[in-house]
């Protein structure tokens, strides 16, 4: 950025680094008081405000709706569904590797960029984490639901049993249950792990004893002593170089569930770093579309400034250009490979009858991220709030392209079909995003949505308007943290 | 500051012993999961008359053949019909009110509603007489009938017990004129066995389409 000035934006601009010191991560000159004041005090703010109960009923019915189509789809069977012959996998395949795919970026913040050090992580990581766990619940209730048997789904798992049977362990479909299985226990661990002082801030700033004890007891005693942060670093070290090949292998295996199979439009070595690629796209996307609306509503904009949306644009930019690669890429195999089938399937991905869901899919993925180019539009949050939610809508896209458009023309042209999909399709999807939110929702209200602890590291030495250790001493033993 | 409370002590040593006992548990869900019980393994109805084993098959000697004729030639073991009870019974204990129900079958034609004991699942098709014609004893599935008094389930009949004797027929392989023979028990079974399942080039299969046809 040297030799080139911007005007700075709305109050202060530190979304470029000038020569010398670096500019601040956080803004605003707050104490570490301050810090800890601005993030509990959304907890434990005893009104409930309205505009958080509204959407929390709001999300608590679509919950309800996607918990009745589940009854009413387990009572009557799978056929309440579009799925059809020649295309049996329909929206839930989509929805689930949708949802897998938008918890990605939540690890990537948390784990791949705290192992290259990326301070601007520290602001947005609890939230990212959170938006993982919740989207990787979602994502795990349509393959669980999307079996015809659900109640035959344990066969699933290596159990010893009265019929000597296990299950086939050459099915990418069974290495999703481990996947998903461990990417959501290990993401559980990580985010819990890493919110276990700022739980303990909360129990200590607690007054009602009701408070104290549930925050206590999930806090685990944490007193934040020199040999437990030594320990609790160690860990968080550790499991973030575990959850690292995690974030990578989940969607690739999530991947192979199509690159595996023979299928002209599946069958593509590309697929494991493209879907990864697309994951984290669609992830930062999610997490754009999260923290830009929470950081207003509650005020964090001192802690989620200006340049953590810049960088978040730039890994979106970044991966969707990797993304638009492999469309490209894909195509250009398809071509050179001279295979007929599946110069045929690009062709009907772009021409036939779902040209317009493939057309939605590029404008979305491939087009949009492009403007990130330009700074005044990294910058901007109105474009940048629109950017990113078309970019959720292409990803989804683009898991449907992939799922349906190969499997309704493929090798037979008896065996061509066209997908519908049915009122409860429809009602599912919305209904994912009802439990996705009710989660989300009661996050931030229940728990740190900043790590605080975390921020405090980031940010420059408190200003000497706070008392020196020396004038404290005397004070009774100040609180942790 | 606030201290963890100190009652939470209790808790987390409960946490410990529940840590040892989580173990135990699952070895305890295996037991039982495993047990005979649990695949209907001693299943004993009451019957619509007291038919007895014991009696015909233990005392009187009657070769299981005699009733269940079909064993040989068809998949499917016959119950006996009314016909085959009343060969005897029309001139023995014709007063027996035991036997009240079999001749009012008799006479109505109404057919005796036997409880079943051994039911597989209809997407399992077991075959007697591939059994029977190759060496597997009755009494190797259904346990000494011939001391029954009333029939119980003497197998767990669950997958896992078919696919063990499937992979290792020597242990229950007999000569073709022991078929019904409830006593024989040799004392050199496998040494028997591997011969017999050479001789008769004796191979179950264990693929799916065996018996989920």
């Amino acid at each position: 950025m040297a030799g080139k000035t911007y005007a700075p934006l709305k109050g202060i601009d530190n979304t470029g680094d000038v020569p010398g010191p670096r500019t601040p991560l956080i803004l605003e000159n707050k104490t570490y008081g301050q810090i800890t004041e601005q993030v509990c005090s959304v907890v434990e703010d005893p009104k409930v405000h309205r505009t958080w109960l509204l959407s929390f009923m709001a999300a608590v019915t679509f919950l309800g709706v996607l918990f009745s189509l589940i009854v009413y789809l387990i009572v009557t069977g799978v056929g309440v569904w579009g799925n059809q012959i020649p295309v049996a996998w329909g929206w839930p395949i989509v929805n689930f590797v949708f949802w897998v795919g938008i918890g990605h970026a939540g690890t990537l913040i948390s784990a791949i960029l705290f192992l290259l050090r990326q301070d601007w992580r520290t602001s947005i990581n609890r939230f990212a984490e959170a938006m993982t766990i919740f989207a990787v619940v979602c994502a795990g209730t349509f393959p669980g639901i999307h079996v015809g048997r659900i109640w035959l789904a344990y066969w699933l798992f290596p159990l010893p049993n009265q019929m000597l049977m296990w299950p086939n362990f050459r099915s990418p479909l069974l290495w999703d249950v481990f996947a998903v299985g461990t990417y959501a226990s290990v993401s559980l661990v990580f985010w819990y792990m890493g919110m276990i002082p700022d739980l303990a801030t909360i129990r200590d700033r607690a007054r009602h004893p009701l408070r104290r004890l549930g925050y206590g007891i999930l806090s685990l005693g944490w007193r934040g002593s020199a040999r437990a942060w030594h320990r609790y670093e160690r860990a968080y070290l550790l499991l973030a170089a575990l959850a690292t090949p995690l974030v990578l292998s989940v969607h690739t295996v999530v991947s192979f569930d199509f690159a595996v199979s023979q299928l002209p439009g599946w069958h593509t070595t590309i697929f494991p770093p493209y879907f990864v690629a697309g994951a984290i796209f669609s992830g930062f996307a999610m997490v754009v579309t999260l923290a830009v609306p929470a950081r207003a509503f509650y005020g964090m904009r001192n802690i989620i400034t200006m340049r953590h949306l810049e960088n978040m644009n730039k890994v979106i930019l970044a991966t969707g250009s990797m993304v638009g690669y492999a469309y490209s890429m894909e195509f250009f195999i398809a071509w050179y490979g001279g295979n007929k089938y599946e110069q045929f399937a690009f062709m009907n991905r772009a021409f036939g009858p779902y040209a317009w869901a493939y057309w939605t899919m590029v404008s979305c993925n491939v087009i949009t991220p492009q403007i990130f180019w330009f700074k005044k539009c990294r910058t901007s949050i109105p474009i940048m709030m629109v950017a990113a939610i078309l970019v959720n809508v292409g990803m989804w896209f683009e898991r449907f392209v992939i799922t349906v458009t190969s499997l309704a023309r493929d090798f037979l042209p008896s065996s061509w079909g066209y997908f519908h999909p049915t009122i409860v399709d429809i009602l599912m999807l919305i209904g994912s995003f009802g439990l996705f939110f009710t989660l989300f929702l009661l996050f931030l209200r229940f728990l740190p949505m900043i790590a605080i602890s975390e921020v405090k590291s980031v940010m420059p030495f408190p200003k000497p308007t706070q008392k020196q250790p020396s004038e404290v001493e005397s004070a009774p033993v100040p609180s942790v943290n | 500051m606030f201290h963890f409370p100190s009652w939470t002590l209790t808790l987390r040593d409960m946490s410990g012993g529940v840590l040892l006992l989580a173990p135990l548990y699952v070895i305890g869900l295996v037991w039982f999961g495993a047990s005979p019980k649990t695949t209907d393994a001693g299943y004993q109805p009451t019957q619509p008359i007291p038919y007895s084993h014991k009696l015909h098959a233990g005392d009187l000697k009657i070769d299981c053949r005699y009733c269940h004729n079909t064993v040989e030639d068809a998949a499917h073991s016959a119950v006996p019909p009314t016909a085959t009870c009343m060969n005897c019974h029309s001139m023995i204990f014709t007063e027996s009110h035991k036997l009240t129900p079999l001749r009012e079958s008799f006479e109505t034609g109404e057919p005796i509603e036997w409880v079943r004991i051994h039911d597989l699942p209809d997407y399992a098709y077991f075959n007697h007489s591939a059994h029977v014609n190759r060496g597997v004893g009755c009494v190797s599935c259904h346990g000494r009938v011939d001391k029954m008094e009333v029939v119980w389930q003497h197998e767990p009949l669950s997958m896992g017990w078919c696919l063990d004797c499937h992979r290792e027929p020597e242990l229950h392989l007999r000569p073709q004129s022991e078929i019904t023979n409830m006593d024989w028990a040799p004392a050199n079974q496998r040494e028997i066995g591997q011969r017999l399942k050479e001789l008769n080039g004796i191979n179950p299969p264990t693929n799916c389409s065996t018996c989920h046809r």
